[in-house]
């Protein structure tokens, strides 16, 4: 198991530096069009192929992984953070606070979160960066996105809360920060870290079909998110296999940051 | 004699037809009526071709006029009346009589400001009644009260309805009637059993049984279910589709030409939009404009994005409308010197591939455009490319089309905006609303009080000045000078005109596609499916 985890940090400190250094590892520029070669398969020269516009795949694929290994663990460490607090509170609490924490997580999950982003990009300056936008939208992703993983964060707190194993901990005259933090936290980490490394590739994901209506990452600037659209044409990815790189590098990344973390996390 | 071709042809065709079979194909969304009087949606405007009878068709082939239920028409009054000699022995799908008074009663009902029918609206020329004389029950006369025109042309959209049938706009005189619509499902037209049309042998059209009309708006799904057989025809197929079918199977794709429908970006020249006065100045000079545009690669688009499937745009009538098309008329050249010689004429300079003007400003401005569809986010991303060249920076923003609409048409928060055109009429008089500085579409700067520069003024005057005369050749030369304004002032630069593609399954016979819409069942009655086909249906 050590071992596979040291291969698991190799890999991902390779693809990070990889994509750290695309400035310099990127055989072109990622928004540079070889109209010449539109469409073309794996070469010595395009290693993924081109896409539909002349585009080195593996170039955008570079600068794509850096944008999207930054922003969306970071937008999935904003919800997980604000899941742990307001499901934490909720579970712990009990009463009238979880009542009302409860309701408010269910009126999160049926709003239609389509239209504040429909509304956050109409009220964006067009001419706002291509990174600017991209930043907006993973932020705001990460602060309407805690409502499910709050939930099951609420339904752990709640079922230690009713413990034999908080009972004599409070028997023990053990109360407050110290209860939560001794021993409510340590057996809601592994829910926690479950509920992050859920939200990383669906933050990658929904990125990708935000990008359908326009809220995504925008031209010339590339994510998986925006990659990832090429596996929208199911022919494409039969004739084109290649264009499977980006989906291999997210399983590949989300499977390394499993790996890594420390077997007793997973203990219940 | 080429008509004369034609026409042998599809007779010939029709003596080898199969009766019976259903002919299945896909709308893109429900369709929103079928009160043939108020179509205006794309589904709609197909179940009103299947279904609606006309006085006068234009064959979508020849483009020319043919006689349908009108046997005959004759304009008078300098285009302010139009008399029609109609067809006798015809009946409605419900077997209703046709008469004179089914035409009075539809152009009754269709002027009738209160019904706000977009079909009705094209007749509008001047304040006043349409008045409508019946001489005899296959004579009619409809006088307007200002000349209209083009005015036989319009009659093709007009789909008779009856003014004795009980069951009204349902009882048709087209090929087809409306039998079941199950929303979000689809709709099934089946064969009028009383449609006046017969072939060669005296037979009535149409061949097919029935129509069937499956909503889907997935294209992938249609073009999966397309390749498995469920479907015999795409009217309108994507390029990329088009390439994809084409490398599968050659044999199913038709690439008719070049269609109505064309690509075209503008710059907001509105005084009163809130974007920086010199930004304003930038998009009111005509050399900016046309620096913009022959830095454009409008050769590498209709190669990259539209798989060779679409050609330069010269102006706003594409070759596939073939009178009113001005062939002296050429796409601006792809020049980006010539591009930064026109922009040092109005003082702006390249610094370290950065363009400014005269007062410093960096050269940078968005691109609207509508999200999900594909061709025209790849061509914008090709247009920052090209204007990157000359040292513009183009953001491109795509927008859902309802906050896009708002801006170009109520804020005038943007800049640029590609949008694509289709004219669904081959008259420029329906073009009015776009060309008169006064007109809400007249999207550079719309709504205009009094027109704003002299070449504006100029075509107003020419615009109002071939509505005015019915002599064809007359309001071509007029036209033609629009044309040539809008192309050397560019207030509109129009990037390319895409061909009309479709795929047909070799099962489906007698298909002839066309540069117009329709563009694969224009001629719905004589369609006919390949006999295995048919007794697979009647299994």
């Amino acid at each position: 198991m050590k071992r596979a985890r040291n291969i698991a940090a190799g890999v991902l400190v390779l693809i990070f530096a990889a994509s750290l250094l695309a400035g310099f590892v990127a055989p072109a520029p990622y928004a540079s069009q070889f109209r010449d070669f539109v469409s073309a398969p794996a070469s010595r020269r395009f290693w993924l192929g081109t896409d539909e516009l002349g585009r080195d795949r593996w170039s955008r694929l570079l600068y794509g992984t850096r944008i999207s290994l930054l922003l969306a663990p970071a937008a999935a460490l904003l919800s997980t953070f604000m899941a742990v607090v307001i499901g934490g509170i909720a579970g712990y609490a009990g009463g009238w606070c979880d009542r009302i924490i409860g309701r408010v997580i269910d009126l999160f999950l049926s709003l239609p979160w389509l239209f504040l982003f429909l509304i956050v990009r109409a009220l964006l300056p067009l001419n706002a960066s291509p990174l600017t936008s991209v930043t907006l939208t993973f932020t705001i992703m990460g602060l309407v996105g805690w409502a499910p993983a709050a939930r099951i964060i609420r339904a752990g707190a709640q079922s230690l809360r009713n413990s034999d194993l908080v009972l004599h901990a409070r028997a023990c005259g053990c109360h407050g920060l110290r209860l939560v933090l001794i021993h409510l936290a340590p057996r809601l980490k592994p829910v926690v870290f479950a509920q992050f490394w859920i939200a990383v590739p669906t933050f990658i994901l929904g990125e990708a079909s935000l990008g359908l209506i326009g809220l995504g990452v925008a031209e010339p600037l590339p994510s998986w998110g925006n990659l990832l659209r090429e596996l929208a044409n199911p022919q494409a990815v039969a004739s084109n296999p290649w264009i499977l790189a980006p989906l291999a590098i997210l399983v590949i990344v989300v499977s390394c940051f499993q790996l890594l973390l420390p077997e007793r996390e997973f203990a219940s | 004699m080429k008509r004369l071709l034609v026409v042998f042809a599809t007779t010939a065709a029709s003596l080898l037809g199969q009766w019976g079979g259903d002919l299945r194909f896909c709308l893109r969304s429900d369709p929103k009526t079928f009160n043939p009087l108020l179509v205006e949606d794309e589904a709609s405007e197909t179940v009103r071709y299947l279904t609606g009878g006309v006085l006068i068709r234009v064959n979508r082939l020849t483009q020319e006029l043919e006689p349908e239920l009108a046997t005959s028409w004759k304009i008078s009054r300098q285009g302010r009346a139009i008399a029609f000699q109609l067809r006798r022995g015809v009946s409605f799908s419900d077997g209703t009589p046709f008469t004179a008074d089914d035409v009075a009663y539809t152009m009754h009902t269709l002027m009738d400001p209160a019904l706000h029918s977009p079909t009705g609206d094209s007749f509008r020329s001047a304040p006043g009644d349409v008045e409508t004389t019946v001489q005899a029950p296959d004579r009619v006369t409809i006088v307007f009260p200002a000349p209209v025109a083009g005015l036989e042309r319009l009659f093709d959209q007009v789909a008779i309805v009856s003014s004795r049938s009980p069951k009204k706009e349902a009882a048709t005189l087209g090929p087809f009637a409306v039998s079941h619509y199950t929303p979000g499902t689809g709709v099934v037209l089946e064969r009028n059993p009383h449609y006046w049309k017969t072939d060669a042998s005296g037979h009535h059209l149409p061949y097919l049984d029935a129509i069937h009309l499956d909503i889907q708006q997935n294209r992938e799904i249609e073009l999966v279910r397309f390749t498995r057989g469920e479907l015999h025809l795409i009217n309108t197929i994507d390029p990329e589709m088009f390439s994809r079918l084409a490398k599968q199977e050659p044999s199913l794709v038709h690439d008719a030409g070049p269609s109505l429908e064309s690509e075209m970006m503008w710059l907001n020249q509105n005084p009163a939009a809130p974007l920086p006065d010199y930004e304003k100045a930038w998009f009111r000079s005509q050399n900016f404009r046309r620096a913009i545009s022959a830095a454009i690669n409008r050769a590498d688009i209709c190669r990259v994005v539209y798989h060779g499937h679409a050609q330069p745009a010269a102006g706003p009538i594409s070759p596939a409308n073939r009178f009113w098309f001005d062939a002296a008329l050429k796409p601006h050249p792809f020049d980006p010197k010539g591009a930064m010689s026109r922009l040092q004429r109005d003082g702006f300079r390249m610094e370290n591939g950065v363009l400014r003007d005269r007062d410093g400003h960096a050269v940078e401005f968005s691109l609207i455009t509508n999200s999900g569809n594909k061709a025209r986010e790849h061509m914008a991303a090709m247009m920052q490319q090209d204007l990157a060249a000359i040292g513009i920076k183009l953001n491109i923003v795509t927008l859902d089309f309802r906050s896009l609409i708002e801006r170009i048409s109520q804020s005038f928060r943007y800049e640029a905006c590609l949008l694509g055109l289709t004219n669904y009429d081959l008259d420029p008089s329906s073009q009015m609303n776009v060309w008169l500085s006064s007109a809400s579409n007249h999207q550079w700067y719309p709504n205009q009080k009094t027109p704003d520069t002299a070449w504006e003024a100029e075509i107003d005057r020419l615009m109002q000045a071939q509505a005015a005369t019915v002599i064809p050749e007359k309001r071509k030369a007029y036209f033609d000078k629009v044309q040539a304004i809008v192309s050397d002032q560019a207030p509109f630069l129009y990037l390319v005109t895409k061909n009309s593609l479709s795929a047909v399954s070799p099962k489906l016979q007698n298909v002839q596609p066309a540069m117009i819409r329709p563009q694969t069942y224009w001629n719905a009655e004589n369609l006919t499916l390949a006999p295995a086909q048919v007794a697979r249906n009647a299994r």
